[in-house]
């Protein structure tokens, strides 16, 4: 920014000598914090613990393999189940994000004054709170198993998906809705012909990567009792059923790694 | 057939748009509207069809009043009011049919269009005028996949298919080059004629203008300027619509252009 003259000769320098110095006093302020954090981490460790660490883990490691491969006959449900919680899940959340995403939207909101902000909160609301602790609130109303898991992720997926699609709402090319108006065309059919065919694909893309993280959350749900594999999952670890544990994350890892490969197929094909 | 009385609009960042302005277009006139850049122009079509609601004035369809109608009633009066847009402004991600067929939802339901169940005799005129502006082949391609020219000619087959007795026309060459210009403008003309249809069109080329209109209204600082013959078009009259500049080529080329024979 300042170009300062020197004997005649116009210099240009990317920062003022005093923008430099500032700069330099930023960085070493932000060098000692960082030691001194260290050290305080440091004097609140027990040491003894971290370096017995390889020990340990080499241990459970010892322990955990190989895996338990006929319990496999055990989990086919749970992985059904942590499916079935993932998609109708990621469908209930999407058609109740849809209208939220209009109503917050500020092209399509009717009142930007009173809904807009009500549909924020429901975004931020429902965004805020992990999928863990929607379920164990859900189990304390409807009782434990797969409606609560897929009531959870529903609810958690909501604003994520709305705040997306809001997002996209608001970028699309506002002429197009323009020449759909001036046909004598009904708010309705505005939507429909102007504002659907523009988003179609953020719908679509945002849907995909949606489930592809629902498979993820749904498969810690049994944890606390909503249904899929994540009961499983605890009901070894608290036996100490160290083979089962690590079939189960194997089964976990199959999963995920299937989801990812559809949804990169997907979305893909849609883009 | 078009009565503007004396229209004023203000936007809320309190740019004065347009400044009181009156205008008359009888039945099947075809009217450019020059001027420089935000004189107005695109304000002045937007506040007769209502996309922009105007501050004060009137503006008569007929005898109908379209500045003092509810929602139902100016979605009525806006199927007799076909637009066509500078950036063709098709839905790119639907095809062309359904784009010319979008000019019919005025009058179809809500359901009827949204299942694309569209009476036969407007999927006739569809392709009827799908014909005429030579793209009858193109029906089922996706609007994003046209070029400038054919895109255009969707979003003028879509204003005509709302059977309008008026054409807004916002800078309709503005993003095509100069042959596909004058094509457009003429087949828009032509169009005008056939159908015995009032237009006002928008646009920057003073010399394309001259060529295809009967009239010629010049717009200046949302106030109107000059309303003549191209023929009385000069240099003076240019240089109260635009400012000073050596208008004599701009005008010459009336003179020397004729038919390029290219039938649009």
């Amino acid at each position: 920014m300042p170009v300062i003259d020197q004997n005649g000769q116009a210099v240009w320098r990317r920062r003022t000598t005093g923008q430099s110095m500032v700069r330099w006093f930023g960085w070493l302020l932000g060098v000692a914090v960082f030691l001194w954090c260290w050290n305080y981490i440091s004097e609140a460790t027990t040491w003894f613990f971290v370096w017995d660490a390889p020990r340990i883990a080499d241990d459970i490691f010892g322990r955990a393999t190989p895996p338990r491969w006929s319990y496999i006959d055990k989990l086919w449900g749970p992985i059904w189940d942590t499916l079935n919680i993932a998609t109708l899940g990621t469908i209930f959340a999407l058609f109740m994000a849809i209208p939220v995403a209009f109503l917050a939207a500020r092209n399509t909101t009717p009142s930007a004054l009173f809904i807009r902000p009500i549909a924020l909160l429901i975004i931020v609301g429902t965004r805020s709170i992990n999928s863990l602790i929607w379920a164990l609130l859900l189990i304390a109303i409807i009782g434990p198993g797969v409606f609560a898991g897929v009531v959870a992720i529903s609810i958690r997926s909501i604003g994520f998906c709305a705040k997306l699609l809001y997002e996209a709402i608001e970028e699309i090319n506002v002429i197009q809705v323009e020449a759909i108006t001036a046909t004598g065309a009904s708010r309705w059919q505005v939507m429909a012909y102007g504002i659907m065919p523009q988003i179609m694909p953020a719908l679509a893309g945002i849907a995909v990567f949606r489930w592809d993280i629902n498979i993820r959350e749904s498969t810690v749900l049994g944890l606390v009792g909503a249904g899929g594999i994540g009961l499983q999952l605890s009901s070894s670890l608290n036996t100490l059923a160290w083979p089962q544990v690590s079939l189960i994350l194997l089964v976990i890892l199959l999963a995920v790694v299937i989801s990812e490969w559809v949804s990169a197929k997907v979305r893909g094909a849609i883009i | 057939m078009l009565k503007l009385e004396q229209l004023t609009m203000t936007y809320k960042t309190g740019d004065q748009a347009l400044k009181s302005v009156t205008l008359e277009v009888p039945a099947g006139q075809v009217l450019a509207l020059i001027g420089p850049s935000g004189a107005g122009k695109s304000t002045l079509i937007r506040c007769v069809n209502r996309l922009v609601n105007p501050t004060s004035g009137k503006v008569f369809l007929g005898d109908v009043e379209l500045t003092a109608l509810k929602p139902s009633g100016l979605r009525r009066e806006r199927r007799r009011m076909g637009m066509i847009f500078q950036e063709y402004a098709l839905v790119e991600r639907l095809t062309v049919m359904e784009n010319v067929l979008s000019g019919r939802l005025g009058y179809v339901g809500f359901w009827r269009s949204f299942l694309r169940k569209f009476p036969q005799s407007d999927v006739d005129e569809a392709f009827r005028l799908l014909d005429r502006v030579g793209l009858l082949h193109m029906a089922d391609k996706r609007a994003d996949e046209l070029s400038g020219g054919q895109r255009q000619r969707v979003g003028i087959a879509r204003a005509l298919i709302q059977d309008p007795a008026l054409l807004l026309v916002d800078e309709p060459t503005a993003s095509l080059d100069p042959k596909t210009s004058r094509q457009i403008m003429r087949l828009i003309c032509e169009l005008c004629e056939e159908r015995d249809l009032a237009a006002i069109i928008n646009i920057h080329d003073v010399a394309l203008a001259q060529m295809f209109v009967t009239r010629v209204v010049g717009l200046t600082a949302g106030a109107i300027a000059f309303d003549g013959t191209p023929e009385e078009l000069t240099p003076d009259v240019l240089t109260t619509i635009y400012g000073e500049e050596d208008w004599a080529e701009t005008i010459e080329e009336v003179d020397e252009d004729d038919e390029d024979g290219d039938g649009a």
